[in-house]
């Protein structure tokens, strides 16, 4: 498998940065011999556009840049396709996930494969809260795990509870499972 | 010597770290007696995680939370000074800070290990990487070990006690890694049983300590009748640290299957032209390499660990038969005519017959991104300069002009 690289978008505090680390973890658990994830720290502040990045490999990886041609973007805030380009650099045929509620057929990327799940509803449902608000990184990791087959559910699960032990981690971990059970290309 | 045997698989633990928590784990596996540092971005991991460890009781050290970086290293000197294993971490201005004590550090012979996690200098304030903040200590007389990725921090880290140690040595040593690209980067660190880490190192035997019941003056006046003498004993101090370096890492590499040297090459044996830089950047330019390569470029990499001391003899030997070589660096040295570590690598091949033409680009500066087209920018640029027979003392990539 050649290297996959992904950028994350998201808001200051959504959990963007954990995401692609928690990533990078089940990676490893999976057998990858080479992981990076790595945030963009810029003058971000609660709520204005974040990125975050995650590299994938067989072999262990030299290069030490920043993505400019990602084969994956993932997308934790449904407002933000609005303020930044998703499909800046994107490989021809990548995938884009995102947390809406809106359906793949509702975006028009030219030729990115488009993955949607609801991880705003779920977070709600299965009370994953930071000061009162949903937080949707664990259930993309979820959809992450269904849209591109690249680490297991189980191992996204695996991770969410190593990093959050008892009922918080259970309840992350289900809310991971609701993601890959809804995520879906159609 | 110890004797020490390669540990088995299955007592190495694997975990996702970042650069600092890779530190910060290597640190509490050392058996510190000491720890005083003064949190700073992108440092303060190591700070935080250690001090979580002598909290949960973890580990036996003492943490000092000082007040300043200045009072950090001047409390690792008088830890040091009593025997203690002292180390303490800072970066940018609080490197900066701490300048005038790391002289006494040297001066006063006390194998501290400083981890840094390189950040720019004010100002303008900024807190990312480049290299300006070591480079600012580069006659400071510390050893300077610049480490590429998270596990070559966390092996380079526990190597450093041992080489600071050496009564052959006796010196402090910085670990550096590059702020956030490394610092704040998750990637898969293999760690070694704790036993194996202390039967590795050792207790720290000090050559001669404070002590109140035998008392001693360290570091007192010498002025013009000795103080040059205790120069010369440093600068002997320093040459030794390679047979050291060498010894220590023949030990580590039996325990671990792991070693770097105190540079790496990576595809240089039929260069033409070599690449010639460290940390982050020293990956960057093997994957440059790499696709290079595969366009039958003649192109390697020369990835230099050691700054201080500079293997200069060494490296003369590994890029003698090229063509160019083509140094980039974090830093600068404002109106010198080159960067510091282009005019080592000047320095270097001086004495040779056949001396390869040596171009200098000042890169990412402020942690302004070093993609991989920088580093094809400075080759192709290079390759005009060796058609033209002539370069220019430095440039700088990836800056608005």
């Amino acid at each position: 498998m050649p290297m996959i690289e992904i950028r994350w978008h998201g808001r200051g505090g959504q959990g963007g940065v954990t995401s692609a680390e928690l990533l990078a973890k089940a990676a490893f658990l999976d057998g990858y011999k080479g992981v990076q994830a790595f945030p963009y720290f810029g003058a971000e502040r609660r709520g204005a556009p974040v990125k975050a990045f995650t590299r994938i490999s067989d072999e262990p990886i030299n290069v030490r840049s920043q993505i400019y041609e990602p084969d994956i973007v993932a997308i934790l805030d449904p407002g933000i396709v609005d303020l930044i380009d998703p499909t800046e650099g994107l490989k021809e045929n990548g995938i884009i996930i995102i947390n809406t509620q809106k359906a793949p057929s509702e975006f028009d990327y030219d030729s990115a494969r488009i993955f949607t799940y609801d991880g705003t509803g779920i977070a709600l449902r299965h009370n994953l809260l930071v000061a009162g608000l949903p937080v949707v990184n664990t259930t993309m990791l979820g959809a992450f795990a269904k849209a591109t087959g690249l680490v297991k559910l189980e191992t996204v699960q695996e991770v969410i509870k190593q990093k959050w032990p008892g009922k918080v981690g259970e309840r992350n971990a289900a809310g991971a499972k609701e993601a890959y059970d809804s995520c879906s290309d159609k | 010597m110890t004797s020490v045997e390669r540990v088995p698989e299955d007592q190495i633990v694997v975990e996702g770290l970042t650069g600092d928590a890779a530190i910060a784990h290597a640190l509490k596996q050392c058996d510190l007696d000491v720890l005083a540092a003064y949190p700073i971005t992108p440092q303060t991991i190591i700070v935080e995680d250690y001090q979580k460890f002598a909290a949960n009781g973890e580990v036996d050290a003492k943490v000092i939370p000082v007040e300043s970086e200045h009072s950090a290293m001047s409390a690792c000197v008088g830890a040091s000074a009593v025997g203690a294993r002292v180390a303490t971490a800072s970066a940018s201005a609080g490197l900066a800070l701490m300048w005038e004590v790391l002289y006494c550090a040297s001066g006063m012979r006390m194998p501290i290990v400083f981890t840094v996690a390189n950040r720019a200098l004010s100002a303008p304030i900024n807190i990312h990487n480049d290299w300006s903040d070591t480079y600012g200590a580069r006659d400071s007389g510390f050893i300077q070990i610049y480490c590429q990725s998270g596990q070559e921090a966390y092996d380079t880290t526990i190597m450093a006690f041992k080489i600071a140690e050496d009564h052959d040595v006796l010196l402090p040593i910085i670990v550096a890694i590059d702020g956030f690209i490394l610092s704040h980067n998750v990637e898969r660190v293999e760690m070694l049983p704790t036993e194996a880490v202390h039967k590795f190192l050792g207790k720290r035997v000090p050559f001669i300590a404070l002590d109140p019941t035998k008392p001693i003056t360290m570091g007192p006046l010498a002025l013009t009748d000795y103080y040059f003498e205790f120069k010369q004993q440093q600068i002997d101090a320093i040459n030794a640290v390679p047979d050291v370096f060498k010894k220590v890492e023949a030990e580590f590499e039996k325990m671990t299957g792991r070693k770097y040297g105190m540079f790496e090459t990576y595809k240089t044996e039929d260069a033409d032209i070599i690449l010639f830089t460290h940390s982050s950047p020293g990956g960057t330019a093997k994957a440059v390499v790499d696709a290079l390569r595969e366009q039958g470029e003649k192109v390697g990499v020369l990835r230099l660990r050691m700054f201080r001391p500079f293997p200069a003899k060494e490296i003369a030997e590994a890029v003698k038969h090229a063509k160019a070589v083509v140094v980039f660096e974090k830093c600068l040295s404002f109106g010198a005519p080159a960067n510091p570590l282009a005019m080592e690598v000047r320095t270097a091949l001086y004495d040779l017959e056949k001396r390869p033409m040596v171009t200098d680009f000042v890169i990412g500066l402020g942690g302004r991104d070093v993609p991989p087209t920088t580093i094809v920018e400075g080759y192709e640029k290079t390759k005009e300069y060796l058609k033209k027979g002539k370069a220019p003392f430095f440039e700088t990539l990836g800056v608005r002009k």
